[in-house]
Parts: C-alpha cells; sequence; structure tokens
C-alpha cells in the first residue's frame, strides 16, 4: 500500500446535509450530536494530557525552585528571566553552539551524500544496484544500540572522539539510510523527459544532477531536510557515547538533571529545557506538514 | 548519454558508501566478532573464547531482568498505543457532526493532530527530564499534587519499584500515541470515498462502517506500526538512563537490554561480552519482526 503525505482530508469541511423533513432531522441528529460532542471530550482530554507537561515547564522555567515543588500548579510572584542566564553560565550557551554546528554540517552533508545515492539507484541501471540499495534499506530497521560498542572504538582509532568532524561524519552516516530511502522514491516519481533534453543539450551527467534534478526535487529535500534537522538535533545515543567531552543541548540537558539532584537548581534546569524546546516546535510549527508527513512517510513502505 | 556513465555513477557512490561502510556496516560486523572474544575494549589483547559468552548471558541475573523488563514493554505498549491512536483516529473521521455519510471528520481535526503530535519531535532527554519531575516522589511533585485533589494520596512513581517500569511504559505511550495517529489517520485518508459510500448506502452505521470496513483496510498500516513498535520497545535506552535513578533502578527494576550494552561495553570493561548481548538484541529484532509479519498476515486488499 503506498500512502503519501496528506494527512489533513479529515479536515475536509463538513458539507450542508440536504435539508430534510423535520422529523427525519431529529431522528438522525440527537445521536449525531451525542458522537460529536463525546469525541471532542475524549480529544480535547488526551490534548491536555499532551501539553500541560510543556506548558508547565515552561512556566518552571521562570520560577524559582521552592514555588517550582511548593506551589506546582501557580503562577510564580515574580518572573524570574535570571534563570535563562544562570541555564546559559552552566554551559548551555556551549551546549547549543556544539548542536549548531554540528547539525548544520551533518545536514548538508547528509542531503548531499543521500540525494546522490538515491538519485544513482533511482536512475541508472548496473551491476549490484538492488545489493546497494538493500545494504541502506537494512540500516533502517536495525537499532544503533547493536552497533555502538565497536562503533565507539571506530571513532577513537580515527582519532575523532569528541570533536565536530567525528560527530558529523557518524550523524551522517546514520542518517543516510532513511534518506536515501526516501528521496529514491521522489527521484523515480520525477519526470525523465527534462533531463533527457538536458543531455541532448550537451549537459554531463553531474550536470544534469545539479542543474536540473535538484531543483526539480526540492519539495522532497524540503521534508526530509526538516527531518533530518530535527532528528540531529535530537539525538541523544550517539553523542552520549561518542562526544562525551564535547556535549550537544541534548546531552547537556541530561547532564543538568543529574547535576539538580544534588545542587537543586530546578529553575535554571527548566530554563535550560526550554531553550532546547522552544526552537524545535517553532520549527515545527512552521512545517508541521512536512514533518509529518516525512516521518509517517517513513514507516508506511 | 553512455559516455562515461559508469565513471559517475562510481563517482557518485564512492564516498557516501565509504562512509556508511566504515560507521555504519563495519560495526555491525565488528560486534559479531567481538561477541566470541573475552575483549576488554580497553587492552588490545583479546582471545577467542567461542560461544561462552552467550553461554554466561543465560546465567546473568541482570541481563534475564533487563530481557523481562523488555518483554513487559514489548507486549503491553504496541497493544496500548495502537488501541489509543486507532481510538482516536476513529474519533477524528467519524465523531462529526450532520454527517450522513459516515465519513466526516470533527471540526478542528488539524489542530488535534497538531498537538497529538507534539512530543514526536522533541528529544527524548527534554521529555525525561519532564516527565522524571512531574513523577517526583515527595508530596510537591507534580503528579502527586494530582493524586491527592482527587484523594488518592500520594504514589513513589519513579522511586517504586513496583511502578517505576510503568512509569517509562506511559512515558512511552504517551510520545507515541500522535505519530501513530496521523499514520493512521493518513492511511485512512487514502482509502477511496466510494467504498465508504457503498458501506452506507448498504446500511452500515459509523461504528460497524468503521471496525469492518476502515480496520480491515488499514491491516498492513496496523501491522507495520506493530512492528516499529515493537523495535521502540527493544530500543528504549534514551528514557531509562536520563529518567530512571541509577540507571536502572531502582533495585533494577528499570533494567533493559541497550542499558546492558552501555554498562558492560562502557563501565565494566567487557567489551566483548557487550557486544554478544548485541547479537542477541540483533537476533530477538529479527525474530519478531518476522513474527510479526507472518503471525498477523491477512489477504491484501489493492484499490
Amino acid at each position: 500500500m503506498t500512502v503519501t503525505t496528506h494527512a489533513d482530508d479529515a479536515e475536509t469541511p463538513v458539507s450542508n446535509p440536504p435539508r430534510e423533513t423535520d422529523r427525519g432531522r431529529r431522528r438522525s441528529d440527537a445521536p449525531d450530536v451525542a458522537v460529536n460532542v463525546l469525541s471532542h471530550v475524549a480529544l480535547v482530554a488526551w490534548t491536555v494530557v499532551v501539553l500541560v507537561p510543556f506548558a508547565w515547564a515552561l512556566l518552571a522555567s521562570l520560577k524559582t525552585s521552592r514555588e517550582i515543588f511548593g506551589s506546582p500548579w501557580s503562577l510564580p510572584e515574580k518572573f524570574r528571566w535570571s534563570n535563562y542566564s544562570r541555564a546559559w553560565d552552566k554551559g548551555v550557551g556551549e551546549y547549543l553552539l556544539n548542536s549548531i554546528v554540528v547539525v548544520t554540517g551533518g545536514v548538508l552533508l547528509t542531503m548531499l551524500f543521500g540525494s546522490m545515492v538515491a538519485y544513482v539507484l533511482a536512475r541508472y541501471e548496473f551491476r549490484g544496484n538492488r545489493i546497494i540499495y538493500y545494504l541502506f534499506a537494512a540500516g533502517m530497521m536495525f537499532p544503533v544500540f547493536l552497533a555502538i560498542v565497536p562503533l565507539f572504538f571506530v571513532v577513537q582509532n580515527f582519532g575523532m572522539l569528541s570533536t565536530y568532524q567525528g560527530l558529523i561524519l557518524v550523524y551522517t552516516a546514520y542518517s543516510l539510510p532513511f534518506t536515501v530511502f526516501f528521496m529514491h522514491s521522489f527521484f523515480r516519481t520525477l519526470p525523465t523527459s527534462i533531463a533527457e533534453a538536458a543531455f541532448i543539450d550537451g549537459c554531463s551527467h553531474t550536470g544534469v544532477f545539479f542543474r536540473v534534478m535538484l531543483p526539480m526535487a526540492k519539495p522532497g529535500l524540503l521534508s526530509i531536510g526538516i527531518f533530518n534537522v530535527l532528528g540531529q538535533f535530537n539525538q541523544f545515543v550517539l553523542p552520549a557515547f561518542l562526544s562525551p567531552e564535547k556535549p550537544v543541548l541534548a546531552q547537556g540537558i541530561a547532564t543538568l538533571l543529574a547535576s539538580q539532584r544534588y545542587e537543586g537548581e530546578w529553575g535554571a534546569l527548566f530554563a535550560a529545557l526550554s531553550i532546547a524546546m522552544v526552537p524545535v516546535v517553532v520549527v515545527y510549527l512552521i512545517f508541521y506538514r512536512q514533518v509529518q508527513a516525512g516521518l509517517s512517510s517513513g514507516t508506511l513502505k | 548519454m553512455r559516455h562515461g556513465q559508469y565513471r559517475f555513477i562510481v563517482g557518485f557512490l564512492v564516498l557516501p558508501l565509504a562512509l556508511y561502510a566504515v560507521f555504519v556496516i563495519s560495526p555491525f560486523a565488528q560486534s559479531f566478532y567481538y561477541s566470541l572474544t573475552n575483549w576488554t575494549g580497553v587492552s588490545p589483547a583479546f582471545e577467542f573464547i567461542g560461544f561462552r559468552n552467550f553461554q554466561n548471558l543465560m546465567d546473568d541475573a541482570l541481563f534475564l531482568r533487563a530481557l523481562r523488563n523488555n518483554a513487559v514493554l514489548l507486549v503491553v505498549m504496541p497493544v496500548v498505543v495502537i488501541l489509543l491512536a486507532l481510538f482516536f483516529a476513529f474519533l477524528l473521521n467519524v465523531g462529526g457532526r450532520g454527517s450522513r455519510s459516515g465519513v466526516q471528520g470533527v471540526r478542528g481535526s488539524g489542530f488535534y493532530k497538531l498537538a497529538f503530535f507534539l512530543p514526536q519531535v522533541l528529544s527524548v532527554p527534554v521529555i525525561a527530564v519532564i516527565w522524571a519531575v512531574i513523577f517526583d516522589p515527595t508530596g510537591s511533585g507534580l503528579a502527586n499534587s494530582v493524586l491527592r485533589r482527587v484523594g488518592l494520596g500520594s504514589a513513589g512513581w519513579l522511586s517504586d519499584p513496583n511502578l517505576a517500569l510503568y512509569c517509562v511504559l506511559w512515558v512511552l505511550v504517551w510520545g507515541s500515541v500522535g505519530f501513530y495517529l496521523v499514520l493512521f489517520n493518513a492511511a485512512m485518508s487514502s482509502i477511496p470515498r466510494d467504498i465508504f459510500e457503498a458501506a452506507v448506502l448498504d446500511g452500515a452505521g459509523r461504528v460497524s462502517t468503521f471496525f469492518r470496513v476502515t480496520i480491515p483496510l488499514l491491516w498492513d498500516t496496523i501491522q507495520t506500526a506493530w512492528v516499529y513498535l515493537a523495535i521502540l520497545a527493544l530500543d528504549v535506552y534514551a528514557l531509562v538512563a536520563v529518567m530512571t535513578a541509577g540507571p536502572g533502578g531502582p533495585n533494577n527494576s528499570t533494567q533493559v537490554i541497550s542499558l546492558q550494552i552501555a554498562q558492560n561495553g562502557f563501565q565494566f570493561g567487557r567489551a566483548g561480552y557487550a557486544s554478544a548481548i548485541g547479537v542477541v538484541l540483533f537476533f530477538i529484532t529479527l525474530l519478531i519482526a518476522a513474527i510479526m509479519l507472518r503471525a498477523t498476515r491477512r489477504e491484501r486488499i489493492e484499490y
């Protein structure tokens, strides 16, 4: 079953039902209204369950430790913006910088390598094509944990533990399977005629890829690009083992929690958490269609 | 057009493949190799010990504990997530007002999907920290303050060995329902409308349309969801590592396989042994995927 993208059909405005006699209307409306109201009650309940923890965490970032635990539901007496500067001083600024550098490098390299491989596999017939495709596809199935111990030593042998280049290369390698898989099906759907015309005009294979095919693949690149930005920004397992000395933000948050257990500066911890959360939520709100489509299309094939 | 084609293909593939081989394929292959050795991970010297690591695993109480905890997650989590996600997808798709055709969605379904999906885009440590504080065992935690308000006293949550694993399970469910809701919803909206219209013409109501038409047509997606959730349950690491005391505590009540790999490989100096656990995890994953796909196989419906 090839189900693609658009998850928004259920929003189709309810078309006006044809007018009926009063009798007929009353008979069908009563249970309808009940179903409708109960549906909203259940859906709103789960929305509250999902959103309250986040809202609570944002609010806690402006409270003192005593207020967080003493009166967990009330607004703070005074908004403590200083929590944010204390979080920054505890290393959050540095963690954020590390995350930005690694994710920028990782996503650019992933997109370049991923679309190169996907394009060649989707558009050229050659021996070994299927094998390479399955090699990448298999990488989607198996968890990082099978490989984490040897991977640590591979990275160590290259002298790349706790370095930007080490994390960028590892992130790229582990993002390739899904990127290749996604772009492969995308390149397959693009028409061949434009590429052929470019060949006739004397364009090289490389030229066709960069000047014709990549621009045509922009919607696909956008979806998978956002997917990779979120995925790499949220990555925790790989840096936890491969970059102990140069923590990225997700790792830093975990370390801060561990230290708060005896330091007790919970306000600063929640400020750090909000710094990690807000950019992701903003990206999500802007691109949520692409995010939902990209994430779910990977699971569906 | 043929000219230079092979040079182009090789040129495009060589760097990405090399990167993939070095950082993905070779570590996977190496873990099979190291699983047969007594390598410590520290000294370069090691010797082959055959299958002794695997024999030792059978008597390792901690590993067996981890295996049992993973099994609990594996059985309970996918069922709960799939049922909840299907339930909400059902409400989104048939809870609408004034529908005669049984296929109307509720108003604001876009908003619900936006909200439900949110935990999926945040990193696990962020989620783990929030819930670790909500589940604060002292009387002042958020969860306990809710319990008190409804008159149920208070619970130890993550500090209670009988409850800790279920707290982890709850956070997994809480984080996953939105993703599978969106997935099921996407699959539902790809079902052609005339199928529903035909069902309604035949006199089917909303509920029977959902159970007798929608669910069977969704079977493929449910099956895929099951496999992915099973893998998620086997892989759980970050949540346990950040949220639980120890991690893996209290009393190893939240010990899981991935934690065992990390602890043996990086703390106890038993890299060979940790690799053996990795290999076991590999075969469990493979086995479960195979079983799920076989056991839930049905006629595939094309449309």
